[in-house]
């Protein structure tokens, strides 16, 4: 348990993993036959450590049977995302439905709006380059966050430019058809078998706001939101996942280029803002957090710091629709 | 010396005028953390600095883009005036 006054350890994120297990068995069902009246589980896996670890806790807890995998690449998804990704299907032994979804997301003009968006700070930029965003690091530093482009030419040139805000915009607006398609494609299916979707996100995602609303982050359970990532990744070692899965650097899996979360939002390595995050919660202070996190007191306050910031910036993906005025006979209780 | 006061009614003007919770201008101290406050977050930043760059005409090289430089309307005015003064005016040293 986390103390005021005494130094934090790794040893305080770790989980009692059958324990937990038996809780998700215990509370998943309920939600999802009882309160949802649901009468199964969609999952979109990536090959990533959340969404595998959250389809393996719905078959934990509801049965290989009541669980679908969705597979849903597109042209720029790394190479490894459908192998990994059939690999967990076969290792749960669920049903799963491969649906490429390049051509809706080349319909709504996803690439053809983001490369449009990207010329404007890089002119020669074409569908043949490579991009990603990037953010600095909050450590060592007390530059201000703010996002960069990394675009890599056919001969493998790199360049780096500042985005402006128009681009910025942009260019994620355009990128989140590929969340917002997934989830369209999700509904359909839990449409029409009358079965749930799950949400993945981990507690930093979740906390952090590092999702798109209406697409990752609209789901009717997230059944990890409440896991820090080490968790996660505990949770999977006692579910049996993989080890080619756990072993996988987390990927945003979104640009064209390699980005990984660090780079893309968080800004630190996950398992340094789960401790950070972990004693911002628990009001354990920065020096008593330092020596777990690797850091110096002072990173650890730039962490807090900028855990505050993007809590900040992100609350309202968090809001349900406001309305102007209460409807007491229905109440509210919906995000993302 | 440059101006410092014109320089805040300006930058004060584009921060009540272009952000939501610029509100009037009047609640914000020039010592506010627009960052804390919740005035601008990091895509604001850029606008900040775009519209810097073309009142002011001078580059923001990303060395600068810091809390001191930046993250108040007093910072702001202090920063750019030191630009000015310096003759980044003939946008030399971006």
């Amino acid at each position: 348990m986390p103390t005021a006054d005494g130094p934090l350890t790794a040893d305080a994120l770790r989980l009692d993993g059958r324990a937990a297990l038996d809780e998700v068995a215990a509370t998943l069902p309920e939600l999802v036959f009882k309160r949802l009246r649901k009468r199964g589980a969609i999952v979109a896996v990536s090959g990533g450590i959340d969404s595998s670890v959250a389809a393996a806790l719905c078959v934990h807890a509801l049965g290989a049977e009541r669980v679908l995998a969705l597979l849903l690449p597109e042209s720029e998804s790394s190479g490894e995302t459908l192998d990994l990704s059939n690999l967990l299907v076969e290792h749960l032994g669920i049903e799963s439905v491969v649906e490429d979804i390049t051509p809706i997301l080349s319909a709504a003009g996803c690439y053809r709006r983001r490369d449009k968006a990207i010329q404007t700070v890089v002119p020669e930029f074409t569908s043949e380059w490579k991009a990603k965003l990037v953010l600095p690091s909050v450590l060592a530093s007390d530059r201000l966050p703010v996002f960069s482009i990394v675009v890599e030419s056919p001969a493998g040139e790199r360049t780096q430019a500042r985005l402006t805000a128009d681009a910025y915009r942009a260019v994620v607006a355009a990128t989140n058809f590929k969340q917002r398609t997934r989830k369209m494609l999700e509904y359909y299916h839990a449409d029409r078998l009358d079965w749930a979707v799950m949400g993945t996100p981990n507690r930093l995602e979740y906390d952090q706001g590092f999702f798109v609303k209406g697409g990752d982050g609209l789901a009717d359970v997230k059944p990890i939101a409440h896991l820090y990532k080490t968790q996660v990744y505990q949770l999977a070692e006692e579910l049996g996942i993989p080890e080619e899965i756990r072993s996988r650097p987390p990927t945003t899996d979104t640009y064209s280029l390699p980005q990984s979360q660090e780079e893309f939002y968080f800004s630190v390595p996950y398992q340094v803002l789960d401790l950070c995050l972990y004693a911002h919660n628990n009001g354990v202070p920065a020096a008593a957090v330092a020596d777990a996190a690797g850091l110096g007191a002072e990173d650890v306050e730039r962490v807090f710091h900028d855990i505050g910031a993007k809590r900040r910036a992100t609350s309202y993906l968090h809001e349900a629709p406001l309305l102007l005025e209460p409807v007491p006979e229905i109440g509210h209780k919906g995000e993302a | 010396m440059a101006e410092t006061t014109a320089i805040e009614t300006e930058v004060r003007r584009f921060i009540t005028d272009n952000f939501p919770l610029g509100g009037s201008g009047a609640d914000l101290a020039g010592s506010d953390s627009l960052l804390e406050v919740g005035v601008i977050d990091s895509v604001g930043v850029l606008e900040l600095i775009e519209h810097l760059e073309s009142t002011y005409d001078f580059q923001i090289p990303d060395a600068d883009v810091l809390p001191e430089n930046l993250d108040s309307i007093d910072a702001i005015a202090g920063y750019v005036a030191r630009r000015l003064d310096a003759g980044a005016g003939s946008n030399a040293d971006g």
